[in-house]
């Protein structure tokens, strides 16, 4: 239920807008993230977008976690 | 797909894996209250990557699975209403209730259709005016908007034969009376990860401030698990529990305010029956005076007959962390997918469905 996946704001029309899915287009309600703009990517959740994903923080994670890899890796190469 | 791959890269789980065995030293008990956070790390095999000292409880975080029997029956006998056409998401369909499951009711001839959203209840409604339609309307708060949002559009449509049934949950009531109970002892909680992106991270902070456990808002990848897992062992280690969000690119300390708007416009909170714990003062939504044309309760008069429990069934134990679905004497044997005897065999988010499908043990 609380299943929400990522996908990409094609187009937009009023409160509705045209997403992506699998390779087929579907309309969306946008009423929960009235802000959001053409190519952003949101959280779908039973037909509604319920939040704008904040792309940044998506690259400063992935970054945080390779600085973790290289740590420990580093730490696993300087154990005897 | 975009923004999920890459939260499944196996050579960052093993650096964030070996980062929690090194910093690891007390023994801490975490809960993920979230049944999607459960379908992960039964699926991904977290808990077995995880050191001994990291001991992980499923909670109560799938609503299909805490709606009591006595909801469920309510639905069930609005099912047999003639000119009535009843909408609901998948997962409902099979759970069992006193004496029968809204599939039964459907194979009697009952019109229940399957839904993905609410605007498909509404085109249900629009294109069956002689009927009355009536949405089942089950979530956490990260549905509660959505169903809000289709009743201000029904309003704003004219679309009069429009219900839904309310029976929404809301977590962090609940969260309360599990730790108030005694039965749980937490160290740390991982935060759902949608129900956050509505309601932010700041309703989580009496966890901190009330209990002294640490609090981090995870998203659904095996990465995002595993991060969470890490920061709160971190924060454990340290002895400074505080609630941080893990799950950044989706969720703000605020939430999504819109979100919150429509919901407090369309509800408000009304106590709330939980499988496994019984009644929870606020914690459900109740749909408020001025929409009450809209409320499928006071719209008819639904007479669900006596509420039975199925015996033998440990959902309600499961639910509240007490039990794991190996210690109930029908799991596998007399309640299987195919058969179920509870709704957590049923639901895609029960820990039953999900050991069932995932567990080696």
């Amino acid at each position: 239920m609380c299943l929400a996946i990522p996908v990409q704001v094609k187009a937009i029309e009023g409160s509705e807008a045209e997403v992506e899915l699998s390779g087929i287009g579907r309309r969306i309600s946008i009423v929960l993230t009235p802000e959001v703009r053409v190519g952003d990517y949101v959280l779908l959740h039973t037909g509604y977008a319920i939040n704008v994903i904040d792309e940044e923080e998506a690259e400063e994670t992935l970054k945080l976690f390779e600085e973790m890899a290289s740590l420990e890796d580093e730490l696993e190469r300087g154990s005897p | 797909m975009k923004f999920i791959d890459e939260f499944r890269n196996a050579d960052l789980a093993k650096a964030v894996v070996s980062r929690i065995h090194r910093r690891s030293k007390r023994h801490v008990r975490l809960m993920e209250f979230c049944g999607g956070h459960t379908v992960t790390i039964m699926k991904h095999g977290l808990r077995q990557l995880l050191p001994e000292t990291v001991e992980m409880l499923s909670g109560p975080g799938c609503p299909v699975c805490v709606t009591a029997n006595r909801d469920l029956d309510k639905a069930i006998a609005l099912a047999r209403e003639p000119g009535v056409i009843i909408t609901t998401f998948g997962d409902m369909l099979k759970v069992p209730g006193s004496r029968s499951s809204l599939q039964r009711a459907r194979a009697d001839g009952a019109d229940v259709r399957v839904v993905y959203s609410t605007l498909d209840a509404l085109e249900i409604a629009r294109e069956n005016r002689e009927k009355a339609v009536v949405f089942i309307g089950i979530g956490f708060e990260t549905t509660a908007p959505t169903v809000a949002a289709s009743i201000l559009k029904a309003e704003e449509k004219g679309i009069r034969n429009y219900y839904v049934l309310p029976m929404h949950k809301l977590c962090p009531p609940v969260i309360r009376a599990l730790l108030d109970s005694g039965e749980v002892k937490l160290d740390g909680l991982i935060c759902p990860g949608h129900v956050s992106a509505i309601i932010g991270s700041r309703p989580w902070e009496f966890v901190t401030t009330d209990y002294g456990i640490a609090c981090v808002v995870s998203g659904f990848e095996p990465l995002d698990i595993l991060q969470s897992v890490e920061m709160l062992v971190e924060q454990l280690e340290k002895g400074e529990p505080r609630v941080e969000i893990a799950y950044r690119r989706g969720v703000k300390p605020e939430g999504n305010v819109r979100a919150q708007e429509l919901m407090n416009t369309v509800f408000e909170p009304s106590p709330a029956d939980w499988r496994g714990i019984g009644i929870v003062p606020g914690s459900g939504l109740g749909l408020r005076k001025e929409y009450g044309n809209f409320d499928a309760e006071l719209a008819f008069d639904i007479e669900p007959g006596p509420t039975l429990e199925h015996k033998g069934c440990l959902c309600g134990d499961v639910l509240r962390g007490v039990k794991t679905p190996l210690d109930c004497k029908l799991f596998r044997t007399a309640c299987t997918p195919e058969h179920p005897i509870g709704p957590c065999m049923v639901s895609s988010e029960g820990s039953c469905a999900s050991y069932y499908h995932y567990e080696t043990v």
